[in-house]
């Protein structure tokens, strides 16, 4: 049977992993910038209600998407126009759009569909199901079908999608022109301007791209994780992704390796309730859950190496007179 | 949070500018009600209905008040320290677990004039030990408090839900709940209060705690503005490296502003458990520690303009309660909303209409000069 409990982690992981990844590397490309993201969870909340709203009413998978990276990139404008225009604090400005996020979704929710807050559940034909429907359930007996099958290739298109973009973010930051322009205006934005470069340019459209990344977790959320938008959805999934982000010390591929550490402790978490383990005894699951928040407060705090932000991280720009 | 020097007169900037940032809030919300099709106007007559047109609703109003006058002047007490504590919400749980532990354990054998002392103390304790973990990190190891308080709340919720599952739950109980404490250990109500003087009230939420928040804000307001200590906390806010040659140890100050703020986000116990609980249960803060924020930025950090705010937003959360029962379609998150746009116009935008009153007084006044120079000349 180890193949399939193998088999099911995996899978399981890769899931919950998906939408920490997508909001991770939002919150990576914007911080990167030298814009703080508190308000991952706000943009990911109000995209995932956008994305069911959308698809549950319009009956359309690609309408749902849409709807929510426009709601997610409108969420990241604002938060452009508050801190990168007119230089407001950074923080304050995502606690903001987390709180009128997750009172507007309910507030609307409850007044469009009158269902306690949730959507309508969306059609099976409008959700995003795995590409190899064979494999949905893992086989006992055979390791093909269960860990590669089951575990790596029962999946929807939106997991490959956040793991292909962490490589496709490596390569925009680390080998395109644009890129270093964007790791340049989080580091030194008075070098970036001399160079004859706008700095609020490229950090809006650092902004920007955060919006699509977190509309794409927002709508990954309710079109392929559940069937609809229930309040408060996320569950503080966003500020796990802010941990995650800086357990990978602003870079994308540690990023996804502390995603996947994060990912595979929420899989387990469930699975160890109750469960004794030899030599330890019984985990209680809130340990489980606290355990991404604690190894970020001990790496921050440069016990376990260290995370260095961003240098102009959270310092808005003033251009010289 | 921080604001240039601007030309302006003080009442503009105290007084002007929280009401403006209010009334843009109010309408943007207002935009909302029309949206969902219902009646802004009925909503706001009913709210205030809700929220102060019964001794009923004024007494929860006030309850609400008590809560947002602890979180607010926590936020304000950080913030003169230069420091931004998200963190109020994890603070806010630790105390109320502070005065849960006690009173399960002493409740039941010390009278109530010893044990509701000590419940003070152990909320204000707990949160301060809760909150002066981040203030030391952000010292001496260099991590960010915002990040650090982040992450507390969510352990400080871990652990509530911990303690609860595995060791305060009465035996056999399916609730997630701490048995009941001890008479002596509640806090009393207001009502009770009133009764034994022959004040017929009817009963609310409201209890003492109410007096112990007003005492709060004259402490905050001398040790801030009139005593040694909280003069060296604030230069330390103004200009850190400043305040180090004068020969202040800034570290010291952000572990002393943390621990301050702390404690006073921890007193939320006392109001929610001591006195309306009267058990340790789940997620009793509530998202109180956040409204602390939205509550300090539009009573800009002092305790005046905190006890007002905190008025604002009791009528609002009191008398949402009320629109989401009358008018249909109407869900109190609405309040959530209201406070997540003053945050963003009172905070975030700050810089956007301030400037723009201080070129229109600039301009007013530079008006009235020239009239005046006509009239004499």
């Amino acid at each position: 049977m180890d193949e399939v409990l193998i088999g099911s982690v995996l899978a399981s992981t890769l899931r919950v992993t998906t939408p920490l990844l997508f909001a991770a590397l939002a919150g990576l490309l914007s911080e990167r910038s030298g814009v703080v993201d508190i308000g991952l969870e706000g943009k990911m909340l109000a995209a995932a209600f956008a994305a069911a709203a959308v698809a549950s009413v319009a009956h359309s998978t690609p309408l749902g998407i849409a709807a929510a990276i426009a709601v997610a990139c409108a969420m990241s404008a604002l938060h452009g126009f508050a801190c990168v225009t007119h230089r407001g604090d950074q923080v304050v400005s995502g606690v903001a759009l987390n709180m009128v996020a997750a009172g507007l979704t309910v507030v609307l929710g409850i007044a469009w569909f009158a269902q306690g807050g949730q959507t309508p559940p969306i059609d099976a034909a409008q959700r995003l199901t795995g590409l190899l429907p064979q494999w949905a359930e893992p086989v006992p007996g055979s390791w093909v079908a269960s860990v590669l099958g089951h575990g790596l290739l029962s999946h929807n298109v939106l997991v490959y999608l956040a793991f292909a973009l962490v490589v496709a973010v490596w390569f925009f930051l680390e080998r395109t022109r644009p890129g270093l322009r964007l790791r340049a205006v989080g580091e030194n934005p008075a070098m970036v301007d001399a160079a004859g470069v706008s700095v609020p340019r490229l950090r809006y459209t650092a902004l920007m791209l955060n919006g699509v990344l977190c509309g794409l977790g927002g709508a990954y959320l309710t079109l392929a994780q559940n069937a609809s938008f229930s309040p408060n959805m996320t569950a503080g999934r966003g500020f796990i992704a802010l941990a995650a982000m800086i357990f990978g010390k602003w870079k994308p591929l540690p990023t996804l390796a502390a995603c996947l550490l994060f990912g595979f402790l929420d899989a387990m978490a469930i699975r160890l309730q109750g469960v004794s383990l030899p030599g330890i005894g019984e985990v209680p699951v809130q340990a489980i859950q606290a355990l991404p928040y604690v190894l970020t407060v001990v790496l921050l705090a440069g016990f376990i190496g260290q995370a260095v932000a961003p240098k102009a991280l959270s310092k808005p720009y003033v251009k010289e007179r | 949070m921080s604001s240039q020097a601007l030309q302006m007169p003080r009442w503009m900037d105290l007084v002007l500018l929280p009401l403006w940032n209010l009334l843009i809030a109010l309408l943007v919300a207002g935009g909302v009600v029309l949206l969902i099709g219902a009646s802004p106007w009925q909503a706001l007559t009913v709210l205030l209905e809700g929220a102060l047109g019964s001794a009923r609703g004024l007494g929860y109003t006030l309850y609400y008040t008590t809560t947002f006058i602890f979180t607010g002047l926590a936020v304000a007490v950080a913030f003169h320290g230069g420091l931004f504590n998200i963190g109020g919400e994890g603070q806010a749980t630790l105390g109320g677990i502070g005065v849960a532990l006690l009173s399960l354990w002493l409740g039941p054998k010390l009278p109530a004039v010893v044990m509701l002392p000590l419940a003070v103390a152990a909320a204000a304790l707990f949160g301060m030990l809760w909150a002066a973990v981040p203030g030391y990190l952000q010292a001496w190891r260099g991590s960010h408090v915002v990040i650090t308080t982040i992450m507390f709340n969510f352990l400080a919720a871990s652990l509530n839900g911990y303690l609860l599952v595995n060791w305060l739950r009465p035996a056999g109980s399916m609730s997630v709940e701490s048995s009941d404490f001890a008479p002596s250990a509640r806090m009393p109500a207001i009502h009770e209060l009133a009764a034994s003087f022959g004040w017929e009230l009817p009963s609310s939420p409201l209890n003492l705690s109410i007096v112990l928040a007003v005492l709060a804000c004259f402490f905050v307001w001398w040790f801030l503005w009139k005593s040694r200590a909280g003069y060296v906390l604030r230069a330390v806010g103004a200009n850190p490296s400043a305040a180090h040659y004068a020969g202040i140890r800034p570290r010291w100050q952000v572990l002393a502003a943390m621990g301050l703020s702390g404690a006073l986000a921890g007193l939320v116990g006392i109001n929610e458990i001591a006195g309306v609980q009267g058990k340790l249960t789940l997620d009793f803060v509530a998202g109180a520690g956040f409204t602390g924020i939205a509550v300090a930025l539009m009573g800009r950090n002092h305790p005046v303009g905190i006890v007002l705010a905190s008025l604002l937003f009791g009528v609002l959360y009191q008398g949402g309660v009320e629109v989401s029962f009358e008018v249909p379609g109407f869900s109190r998150e609405m309040v959530v909303t209201v406070q997540g746009l003053i945050v963003l116009f009172a905070g975030a935008m700050a810089m956007v209409s301030a400037p723009m009153f201080a070129k229109l007084y600039t301009l007013v006044s530079r008006r009235a000069r020239q009239a005046e120079g006509k009239s004499h000349g």
